[in-house]
């Protein structure tokens, strides 16, 4: 019965099309689920609209950008949102976005320039861990120590790739040498951060690689304040999550509208609690309640986006030979 | 053999059997062709396979090598709770992988209760992570399983035989000698191949257990070539590998398993004289109680912090169990058209090399069938419409070897018997399906549909590629709960997927053994 209803729907939803025009969001999995930003953001986007926003799921960050490639200019989304800053310079040679009209004031640490990608929210990485641990400073007392953490896989999570640019970004040449210190720190790794999440709750590890926002879920909607992230002094790397308008798009205005949108306030103040992360521009209401708790790190670490390819080459293979010994 | 009179055609077989390597090749196909350039495999690819290799392998033979006491044991011992253990036999296998390896280790985890009970006595740690973990974690998975089909095997002697064997008064040793062992040899190269080829695909369980990069699997750098790199030529390069490491086994395997044959019994309901002794009992006790311990132990784990979260549920997870019954209901469907008159073609043969056919699917990576699907389909259709029927047929695709383990063996045995019989009464075709083999199999019928809807509805689907946002599936949902830090309410989820998943195996498994007193 279900799906003579779903039939019904579809059948249904393409006659309405001729009025109603559709705009087509590809993003990732998490933005889509009913805990996720996207079912608020679709309320919001429509109320001012007059037309339907529809999410489609892709899995997760990497995946949307290889569902981009598959489908080429074909596609038939007219904006992909939930690209990270690891990813902009792969997904900027596809060539196959355009460039934006979107003007904003954001509160970003680093100063935002991109004619093509436009950012609707940002983190630290950090390390996440219980409260009552007196937590290691920077990397190089938590490799010295005795404390286990979980990472995730560069080669299969956007965090675990995060991490890998982050101790790139600190230690440059000696990146391979902290891997290496690192490893016996290193309790596992995860394919994906759920799992590496999942373990370190279930104790298996001290600390766990995650957001210096991650304390601010449990504070919020579980009221449990046992978690923190450690602050670590050498900075904390950066993930800026960008959306971008797809050139072959067949709502051209309707996309820039949405782009428009995605900066507002009324897209803006659904991130913190639904994605838990920060805001791009912080709303005029402020952050919620809760992530004045959080820590912030004293110094932003990011490479720039057009040098992540290259790199990330010369730190996997670090990575790979310091954690496989 | 080849003078015997087969009353039943094998054009559905082949027929059947090109389809399924037709839906694989096809895939790994428009995989290659939409790749750029084809590039070699580096030498860390060539680590993974060789990592890949050396754990399946060493899977395969310990989860089969200790599924064989514990299926003896259980063949000869009728006790209280007997049915329900074989049951939960099927249990880990079905689990999604994260709630399994979370089950493993809150038993052998660094917090788990080995590591609890060796600090309490002032004994050292022990650590579970690196190759003996992964491999500990696939014999949780495939030695329950490995087990199943040992038992299958073990029913298949008819009655008559072991009646025999208790009225000469046959030691156990000799009863091993002339029933057990020609059993074994029948029952085993197809357990361990099917095995090895389950533990070749293996990727979050190595990574996560293994501890780090060392434990990369092939289907670790095929995840990786599609996703990162997106480097289709690896990609396809790699599939390929895979698909030729188990497509080698299988054929091995299948090839190598000798035509023994128990003749004919007259059906009726196997009983044990054997085994009487006080040392026979001991080690069938201690085997069948490490085997429960072994099985039950994670399981619990999972049972109990499900049951802490249940309350935690949300309604969407409800919805989408619905879904995925629905799902699951579909691929059973699917997976017998496939499977019987594969299973029917493949018994009428003199050599079971066409069962290699049927590992196909559960060998080639889901990743790749995805994404050659979504290359073909996606200029055509679009893929959300579709993404019932495709995950269907994929879902029927990994249960079919399965199927074919359980199904060929008795329908090779009705076959040798009633044929004469059949041809006598001029019974062929459908007519000798419908009142000679389907009568004859319903149990392993049975055992195959559950296996199937308990597969389908712990299986997270043909990836994100094909996803319906609107029709979440249960692991989809629970997979979503972890991704927003619901751990919990995920772990709800995971319990209400086991029990729709066992509810559904046993019901299906009830049902082919329903009226038939086995």
């Amino acid at each position: 019965m279900k799906y003579l209803a779903f039939a019904a729907g579809v059948l249904g939803a393409s006659a309405l099309s001729a009025e109603t025009p559709e705009l087509i969001v590809y993003t990732y999995d998490s933005f889509v689920s009913e805990w996720g930003p996207g079912p608020a953001v679709k309320e919001a986007f429509e109320a001012e609209c007059s037309c339907t926003l529809t999410f489609v799921d892709a899995g997760d960050g990497a995946a949307l950008l290889a569902r981009l490639k598959l489908e080429g200019a074909r596609t038939d989304a007219d904006i992909v949102l939930g690209l990270d800053t690891s990813l902009i310079a792969a997904a900027r040679e596809t060539g196959l976005f355009a460039p934006h009209a979107v003007e904003a004031e954001y509160d970003l640490p680093v100063a935002w320039e991109d004619d093509t990608f436009v950012p609707y929210d940002w983190g630290y990485f950090a390390f996440v861990h219980g409260a009552d641990l007196a937590p290691p400073t920077n990397f190089r007392a938590l490799a010295d120590s005795d404390l286990k953490i979980v990472i995730q896989d560069p080669r299969s999570s956007t965090p675990g790739l995060g991490l890998l640019m982050w101790v790139k970004a600190a230690y440059g040449a000696d990146a391979a040498q902290m891997w290496a210190d690192l490893a016996d720190n290193v309790v596992t790794v995860t394919s994906g951060w759920s799992e590496a999440y999942g373990l370190f709750l279930e104790g298996e590890a001290d600390m766990v690689l995650s957001y210096t926002t991650s304390p601010a879920y449990h504070l919020i909607a579980e009221e449990d304040a046992s978690k923190a992230a450690a602050a670590f002094d050498e900075g904390h790397y950066m993930q800026i999550e960008v959306a971008g308008k797809l050139a072959a798009s067949d709502q051209a205005d309707l996309a820039d509208k949405f782009m428009a949108f995605m900066v507002s306030d009324g897209f803006q103040s659904i991130i913190p609690t639904t994605n838990w992360m920060y805001p791009a521009v912080v709303p005029q209401a402020g952050l919620p309640a809760g992530f004045e708790t959080l820590i912030v790190p004293e110094k932003a670490l990011l490479i720039a986006p057009d040098d992540v390819p290259q790199l990330r080459e010369e730190a996997l293979q670090e990575w790979l030979t310091a954690l496989s010994r | 053999m080849a003078d015997r009179l087969v009353p039943i055609g094998s054009a559905g077989g082949r027929a059947a059997a090109v389809l399924v390597a037709a839906v694989i090749l096809s895939a790994l196909l428009a995989v290659g062709l939409r790749a750029d350039l084809l590039s070699g495999l580096g030498p860390g690819e060539w680590a993974a396979v060789r990592f890949t290799l050396a754990q399946a392998a060493l899977s395969a033979v310990l989860s089969v090598g200790l599924a064989i006491p514990v299926a003896r044991a259980l063949a000869r011992r009728q006790f209280y709770g007997r049915g329900v253990l074989i049951t939960l036999l099927g249990a880990p296998f079905i689990l999604p992988v994260i709630v399994a390896v979370l089950g493993l280790l809150a038993v052998f985890g660094r917090a788990g209760w080995i590591n609890g009970a060796l600090t309490a006595f002032g004994l050292p740690e022990v650590s579970i992570y690196g190759m003996h973990g992964v491999v500990l974690a696939h014999v949780f998975f495939n030695l329950p399983l490995s087990a199943r089909l040992l038992l299958q095997g073990w029913q298949a002697i008819p009655a008559e035989r072991f009646r025999l064997a208790a009225q000469l008064d046959l030691p156990p040793r000799a009863v091993w000698r002339v029933l057990e062992w020609p059993l074994l040899v029948r029952v085993v190269p197809g357990a361990l191949a099917l095995v090895f080829v389950i533990c070749l695909t293996s990727f979050a369980v190595a990574l996560t257990l293994g501890g780090g990069p060392r434990a990369t699997t092939i289907e670790l750098a095929i995840y990786q070539a599609f996703r990162f790199d997106f480097d289709l030529g690896k990609a396809a390069l790699l599939s390929l590998v895979q698909l030729g490491l188990a497509g080698g086994a299988a054929l091995i395997a299948f090839l190598v398993i000798p035509q023994i044959r128990f003749g004919t019994g007259l059906g009726r309901l196997q009983q044990r004289w054997d085994g009487i002794g006080t040392l026979q009992r001991l080690a069938d006790t201690v085997w069948i109680t490490a085997a429960s311990f072994f099985l039950l132990g994670p399981l619990s784990a999972v049972v109990a912090s499900g049951l802490s979260g249940l309350g935690k549920v949300p309604f969407s997870v409800w919805l989408a169990a619905w879904t995925s019954l629905w799902m699951a209901l579909l691929s059973i469907f699917v997976l017998l058209v496939l499977a019987l008159p594969m299973a029917g073609w493949i018994a009428s043969r003199t050599r079971g090399g066409g069962e290699a056919v049927g590992l196909l699917g559960l060998s080639a990576s889901p990743l790749m069938i995805g994404t050659g699907w979504f290359i073909l389909l996606n200029p055509v259709v679009n893929p959300t419409d579709v993404a019932l029927i495709v995950t269907a047929v994929v879902n029927a695709l990994i249960a079919l070897p399965f199927a074919l383990r359980v199904l060929v063996p008795p329908v090779r045995d009705t076959l040798e018997q009633f044929s004469r019989l059949g041809a006598a009464l001029n019974l062929r075709g459908w007519g000798f399906w419908r009142w000679v083999i389907l009568p004859r199999v319903r149990p392993q019928i049975g055992f195959a549909a559950g296996l199937t809807g308990a597969l389908s509805v712990g299986d997270l689907g043909v990836i994100a590629l094909f996803a319906d946002p609107d029709r979440a599936t249960l692991p989809l949902q629970m997979y979503r709960l972890m991704g927003a830090y619901r751990m919990e309410a995920a772990a709800g989820a995971a319990l209400v997927l086991l029990t729709l998943a066992l509810g559904l195996f046993w019901l299906c498994d009830r049902g082919g053994r329903w009226h038939a007193e086995v």
